[in-house]
């Protein structure tokens, strides 16, 4: 398990163990956290799973590949913090992340 | 606002429901029968990461209980309905349970077409819809086994690649002259014959399959030309039918399809229908009806009926769409490309990186099939639900980007 704390558009704090080896939209998903949609489920088809990393975590999620790159391009508000959640595998090394949602994913 | 909502079925369009109608603010009771033992899960990754032992159980099954029980919904996952009595507004279970409703969700699904020829009842012949089913298949796919596949649509492909990547040889029987036949244009067709021929497998085109041979276990596949196919197993997958007759003999409208209008509503107003069993209209697409088989399908038809039930406004329809996954290519298809009068090829195919867009007479984008082109499959999402018209030639053109070609449509 790895910690992510995963806070709202509205602030809201929901602190989750997420398993190593599964995604931080499926920790989201899976414990109702709400800002998530993820409508394809992890294939990287939908972008509706868009999260912004907190700066000093960005680095160590490594770098999007280039479906996701380009499906995030199109993604609404999108920075160079933007990620699809369903793109990055909880690891040892990203215990205690910390991610924002955006305000919607449509 | 209703007090007792039912939904029948139990996968991801019931809840898709459920979580809405929650997040729509309805607290009265909430009541999910589904008909597996299993919580509700994603059937996508069954022919794709499921199959090929990446992802397990747990990660396919769309929530743990406990957001059930958070969600105070009433679970109950071995309660398959087999009656609907509309005057008195209850669902009857094949053990004989009761419940009531003010208003019904029917969210029951799609069942697999069976092989109609001798022998396809043989061990080794298998199907794929269900978690049970993926089992089946994963545990006779074994490296160097012969894997025929019967049907070159999306998910006989699915399973060839993951197949392939397992070590088996594959062989894919297509009745059509092209796979895909019904759901792509003939270059989409070539790209995945191409690609899967590369991969080694075998695909045979025009071919009628006549009979599985064998005395217990699956020994060939029988053609009308004559020849054999050898097979230690056999995936069938040649389409799917909708689970709609508990709603046809409680006489609502379900020729192919249980109907509804655009709220999901069938021609029962306390009753709802989403998903594969449903058959809504189209509404980008002027006055046409039709099934959708996709997981935006089900999750949209959700929302709209959690928001009709709910008295909140209709949500936006976006363009229908589905994605499918072989070996290094992602699939994504905007739109419904029937009625388009011409097409326009974008990018190059021998670069596995291209789009096909379908357009209709007076230029209007009507569906965009995009092979590895996020791109173009989101620009023509967006385009084809505004009804907007591109030009031909800046399409084509790979120095205009898709932004800005959207920005003009
Ligand atoms: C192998 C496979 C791969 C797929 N890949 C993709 C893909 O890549 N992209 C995509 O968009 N779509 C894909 N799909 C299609 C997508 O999964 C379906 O469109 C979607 O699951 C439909 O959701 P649903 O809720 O309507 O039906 P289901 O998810 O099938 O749920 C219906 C449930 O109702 C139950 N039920 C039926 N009758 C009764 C009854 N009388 N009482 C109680 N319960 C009942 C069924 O057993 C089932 O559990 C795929 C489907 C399969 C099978
Ligand atoms: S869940 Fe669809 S892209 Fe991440």
């Amino acid at each position: 398990m790895a910690k992510v704390t995963y806070i709202e558009h509205s602030g809201t704090e929901h602190v989750i163990e997420v398993p190593v080896g599964t995604t931080i939209m499926e920790g989201a998903v899976k414990n109702r956290v709400p800002g998530i949609d993820a409508d394809c489920g992890g294939a990287c088809a939908c972008a509706t799973c868009h999260v912004f990393v907190d700066a000093a975590w960005i680095e160590k999620t490594g770098k999007p590949g280039s479906m996701e790159e380009s499906m995030l391009d199109f993604a609404e508000g999108v920075t160079p913090l933007s990620r699809l959640s369903c793109q990055i595998s909880m690891t040892a090394e990203l215990d205690g992340i910390v991610v924002r949602l955006p305000a919607a994913q449509h | 606002m209703p007090s007792r909502i039912v939904i029948v079925g139990a996968g991801q369009a019931a809840t898709q429901a459920a979580t809405s109608l929650r997040a729509g603010g309805y607290d009265g009771h909430l009541v999910l029968l589904g008909n597996e033992g299993l919580l509700p899960y994603q059937r996508p990754p069954l022919s794709k990461a499921y199959l090929s032992g990446a992802m397990g159980l747990d990660r396919v099954v769309l929530k743990p209980m406990e957001a059930w029980d958070e969600d105070k919904v009433e679970v109950h996952l071995d309660a398959e309905v087999t009656a609907l009595d509309r005057q008195a507004k209850s669902v009857t279970t094949r053990d004989g349970q009761t419940f009531v409703y003010d208003a019904l969700i029917l969210a029951t699904g799609s069942r697999v077409r069976a092989l109609p020829c001798p022998g396809a009842d043989l061990q080794g012949v298998h199907y794929l819809r269900s978690i049970a089913d993926a089992d089946g298949l994963g545990q006779d796919m074994q490296s160097g086994k012969r894997l025929v596949v019967i049907g070159g649509g999306y998910i006989g492909l699915e399973v060839a690649a993951v197949a392939r990547k397992a070590g088996l040889e594959v062989t894919i029987l297509e009745a059509a002259p092209r796979v895909l036949a019904r759901v792509a244009p003939p270059v989409i067709s070539d790209f995945f014959q191409t690609l899967h021929r590369d991969a080694g497998v075998t695909i045979l085109t025009d071919v009628k399959v006549t009979a599985i041979e064998g005395t217990d276990c699956v020994a060939g596949v029988a053609l009308a030309d004559g020849r054999t196919i050898p097979a230690d197993l056999v995936l069938v997958g040649i389409g799917i039918i909708p689970n709609a007759e508990v709603a046809r003999e409680a006489g609502l409208k379900a020729e192919d399809g249980i109907e509804t209008d655009v709220d999901a509503r069938t021609s029962d107003p306390a009753i709802f229908a989403i998903g594969d069993c449903a058959s809504r209209p189209l509404v980008h697409y002027g006055q046409r009806r039709g099934r959708l088989e996709s997981v935006h399908n089900a999750l949209e038809q959700a929302k709209l009926a959690a928001a009709a039930i709910l008295g909140l406004p209709r949500p936006v329809e976006e363009a229908p769409w589905f994605w499918s996954d072989q070996y290094d290519i992602k699939l994504q298809i905007a739109g419904l490309s029937t009625g388009a009068t011409y097409s326009v090829v974008r990018g190059d195919p021998s670069q596995k990186r291209f789009a096909v867009f379908h357009l209709d007479a007076d230029n209007r984008l009507l569906a965009v099939d995009a092979i590895n082109a996020p791109p173009e499959f989101i620009v023509g999402k967006q385009v084809i639900a505004r009804h907007g018209q591109l030009a031909p030639a800046r399409l084509a053109d790979m120095s205009v980007s898709m932004k800005e070609i959207g920005a003009g449509a």
